[in-house]
């Protein structure tokens, strides 16, 4: 292959590296409106009376809007598949807030400085509720969702959001049966996103009075849906652009900007703009959710699995985006690894009075692989066997189907799944030699400073399976470059290289002929949008697809124009046996302007019943001082099966910057709240995440395996390195100090108590 | 209040308010390489050169400005020719969003100002201030190393 697996620099390179206008806020547009939001300082209130006579008096303030301006109709933010599974339990501007945060009330006006004025003048009269902070009390907690038109929750009087259950085999017998029986529950904190772009939307009317909205998303077609719905405008008069973005991880799968912005611009007629403030993206956007997963493993006296059962607490927080889904995936990934014949998983997600969770990169499977990962090395430990080994002689084989994808697919019944493709032991093999498995040595006992070892392995999706769909566009110009257009949105993961990289190998161009524009719902065909690492599996199938059909017609235009038959591509040329040749510059040029004229052209729509599994084994080394309980993470080797690559450069990035961010969730990065459930550590000095500072060395490679369902065997590789360096971390703790610890994050005071 | 200073080689007499920031005056007037992440100094993307030293432009005022010389990337040659850095960047795959590029960037430019043969640790020390949630620093420490190289090659 001459592009795929080749090193190519991004499309985007060049305007990103000189700073050039392209993310949402760059531009601007005459005679704006600036949006701030009144939050809710209560967790959870009726809202009695809200007078804005006060704020509307003062100058510069052009509109207010409260619930009082919107009809009681309920959606979900949550941008995904539709019919959504996620419960309809929002409205745009409630009048009962439920977390502290809650959007009260929104200002226009003609500054931000104004607009900020203005809402502390706005007075609202609330009668306090009764609220709930802790997930295990939610059920017996007063219901926050009692409203009638409610859709999708599964017991309002209950507080349970979602419910999930799926069984195969036969559990209880089997642990009946088992040579051992281990448990072990494990739970893990809200965690923030922490994309360095805030959440940002433009609005405004074109001169036919259409609704244009510039905005920092994952998912411009959900966007373009969901502001249609809530603003009741529609879909044919909405255009959403989504220009370079600052970064998402699913945090902008989530529409939480865009009606707000839109509504002021139909109000007012005026263009808007709203940005979040980083301390609103930390309490007031969304989260990664919070589980209690309860985890039991049965095997046999060969050290096989017999069964397992697994029982998940996930906390929505006040509202319940994605609840059910994420909670799918923690589900799935739980049996996705080993292999065995009985198991049962059953799972509750809950409201608490406290910020969203929602969509955060891995999806559920972090959590998932935390408990798993964390329980098979205490088994491991248990009965004295090398931890790679153990784990080895239970994975999934080559053809083995995966039970769990039929009982249990992502918010519906799922698709029969099979291991098409499965590199995780040559992973673990790989990672065992980059990181010294064999060699290392734990410091001396008196030492105060204790090393440690660590292994976690993980799986993920590419794409979910039966739901996710993308299109691609490709018409060739007559200087045989090529405009690919693509509803895929590249939010910074360097997914338009990709898809430019998969369109010139099919076309066999350089990708330097590839013009790639991206997410326009006016301009591009439909794509679900950036999330569940679907991109290059569902999106690269689209773009392969109509790339071949491109193809087909330049061969049938060469044939005609060479007036022989049998021809073929070569270096930008149609060749016929007899050496007689046509450029794909000379072949265009003719196809517009003089001999059987046609615009070459192709689009294709792609899906799968596949969600093919990449596969992830993660090696730490750590420190741990254990005179203060601190610990440094001093080295990870991330060996990833991701199927063919790609874009080997781009890939490595994936990895490079999943890798921090698990090692945040396990030692640095939680929510902390007060007795009142407000947030407390709202800035990027009290959360922390980490800097060049606290980097450990990263050591990070592939495992290529070839995915028969792929375009040119790839599989996806965004999500699935972010899966088990944290309980790798955790493993590695309790390695070098015996300290085992089942609740992230891990800090200096829970490892010196537990020491004790 | 009237100051002068230098912005991106050209000298500038203007009008100020004294609570205006820098980073409000080079938004409004067009260097949209400053980017917003935080309010507070916390996360390095709206950061310049002042006087070739790396500053966070939402924390400088107006008018301690008087004098003085202000540099963002949209000075580092644009289009025409890309500064050795930015070329780095491009060819070690150190971009990713690109939205805390420009501020990765005025920080190494600032260490090459003051050290011409900065080490690794030393590389890690200027990006401090620099907080980027897609890149882990690897490629973007990688790609301040190489440039190096290739200047001294």
């Amino acid at each position: 292959m001459k592009v795929i697996g080749k090193k190519t620099p991004r499309v985007d390179g060049v305007a990103l590296a000189t700073g050039k206008p392209v993310f949402t806020d760059d531009v601007s547009v005459a005679d704006t409106v600036f949006i701030k939001i009144l939050r809710s300082p209560h967790a959870h209130a009726k809202i009695v009376e809200i007078d804005k006579s006060e704020a509307m008096g003062i100058s510069g303030v052009v509109t207010i809007l409260t619930h009082e301006d919107f009809p009681a109709h309920y959606y979900t933010t949550a941008g995904q598949g539709y019919p959504e599974p996620s419960p309809r339990d929002t409205r745009i501007l409630d009048s009962t807030v439920r977390f502290v945060g809650d959007e009260v009330a929104i200002v226009a006006a003609e500054t931000n400085e104004i607009a900020e004025k203005s809402i502390e003048k706005i007075i609202v009269k609330y009668e306090i509720l009764p609220a709930n902070f802790e997930m295990e009390k939610a059920t017996e907690s007063s219901s926050l969702h009692p409203e009638s038109g409610k859709t999708g929750i599964y017991n309002t009087q209950k507080n349970m959001a979602s419910h999930l259950e799926a069984e195969i085999g036969d559990a209880e017998k089997a642990f009946s049966e088992s040579e051992h029986i281990f448990e072990g529950t494990y739970s893990t904190p809200f965690v923030q996103h922490a994309q360095i772009e805030p959440h940002i939307t433009l609005t405004w009317l074109d001169e036919n009075g259409r609704l244009n909205v510039r905005t920092a998303t994952q998912v411009p077609f959900h966007v373009r849906r969901i502001v249609a719905e809530v603003t009741n405008f529609p879909i044919s008069k909405i255009r959403v652009i989504k220009p370079r973005i600052g970064g998402g991880f699913g945090g902008k799968q989530e529409i939480l900007t865009e009606t707000l912005c839109s509504a002021i611009t139909l109000k007012t007629g005026r263009p808007a703009r709203l940005e979040l403030t980083r301390e609103e993206e930390f309490y007031a956007t969304r989260s990664r959710h919070p589980q209690k997963i309860s985890l039991k493993i049965g095997l046999d006296e060969n050290q096989k699995i017999t069964a397992m059962t697994a029982n998940i607490l996930e906390n929505c927080g006040a509202y319940g985006p994605h609840a059910l889904t994420v909670m799918s995936v923690t589900a799935q990934k739980l049996f996705s690894i080993y292999k065995m014949q009985n198991f049962k998983v059953v799972g509750n997600a809950v409201y608490t009075n406290l910020p969203i969770a929602a969509a955060y990169r891995g999806y559920g499977a972090p959590q998932a692989f935390f408990a798993l990962e964390s329980l098979m090395d205490e088994i491991a430990t248990e009965l004295g066997i090398c931890p790679i080994e153990f784990r080895k002689k239970n994975l999934f084989e080559l053809g083995d189907e995966l039970p769990i994808m039929r009982a249990l697919g992502e918010g519906r019944e799922g698709f029969k799944a099979f291991v098409n493709s499965n590199g995780l032991a040559e992973c673990m093999e790989k990672g065992r030699k980059l990181i010294g498995w064999d060699e290392f040595q734990q410091s001396d006992k008196n030492s105060p400073i204790q090393r440690g070892i660590g292994v976690a392995t993980s799986a993920q999706g590419s794409g979910i399976a039966g739901i996710d769909m993308a299109s691609a566009f490709i018409k060739m110009n007559e200087d045989g470059s090529f405009n690919l257009l693509v509803g895929a949105t590249d939010l910074g993961t360097g997914s338009d290289t990709a898809l430019a990289q998969i369109a010139a190998e099919v076309l066999c161009v350089a990708v330097e002929k590839i013009i790639v524009y991206s997410s326009d719902t006016d301009l591009t065909p439909f794509d679900t949008g950036a999330y569940a690492s679907s991109t290059t599996y569902v999106s690269g199938g689209a773009v392969k697809k109509a790339a071949e059909k491109v193809i087909e017609q330049i061969l049938e235009q060469g044939q005609k124009f060479l007036n022989l038959e049998n021809v073929k591509i070569e270096n930008e040329f149609v060749i016929a046996e007899t050496g007689d040749k046509i450029s794909f510059k000379d072949l265009c040029t003719k196809s517009f302007y003089t001999e059987n004229q046609m615009q070459i052209m192709a689009e294709a729509s792609n899906m799968s019943f596949d969600s093919p599994q990449p596969f992830n084994a993660t090696f730490a080394i750590v420190e741990v001082d254990t005179e203060t309980g601190f610990v440094t993470v001093g080295k990870i080797v991330s060996i990833t099966d991701a199927g063919k690559i790609i874009n080997p450069q781009m890939s490595e990035g994936q990895v490079e910057g999943s890798i921090p961010q698990s090692l945040g969730m396990v030692l640095s990065e939680f929510m902390t709240f007060d007795e009142n459930g407000k947030m407390t550590n709202t800035n990027f000095d009290d959360y922390h995440i980490f800097t060049s500072l606290d980097m450990p060395e990263i050591i990070v490679d592939f495992v290529e395996t070839d995915e028969p369902t792929a375009p040119f065997g790839a599989k996806a590789v965004a999500e699935i390195p972010i899966n088990a360096p944290a309980p790798a971390v955790v493993n590695a703790i309790f390695n070098a100090c015996g300290v085992r610890i089942r609740n992230l994050p891990i800090t200096p005071e829970k490892v010196m108590k537990k020491k004790i | 209040m009237e100051i002068r200073f230098t912005l991106n080689s050209i000298e500038q007499s203007i009008e100020i308010t004294k609570s205006q920031t820098l980073f409000d005056y080079l938004r409004n007037s067009g260097i949209k390489s400053v980017k917003y992440g935080c309010d507070d100094g916390r996360c390095g993307a709206c950061a310049v050169l002042i006087d070739n030293k790396a500053f966070n432009s939402c924390l400088i005022l107006m008018h301690t400005l008087n004098g003085k010389t202000v540099e963002t990337i949209e000075n580092f040659g644009g289009n025409r020719e890309l500064h050795p850095l930015q070329k780095q960047f491009i060819d070690e795959g150190a971009i990713q969003c690109g939205y805390c590029t420009p501020g990765m960037l005025i920080s190494l430019e600032a260490l090459n100002r003051e050290n011409q043969n900065p080490n690794e640790d030393e590389i890690k020390d200027a990006l401090a201030g620099n907080l980027c949630r897609c890149t882990g620093y690897v490629k973007p420490i990688l790609a301040a190393k190489s440039t190096k190289e290739h200047e001294n090659e």
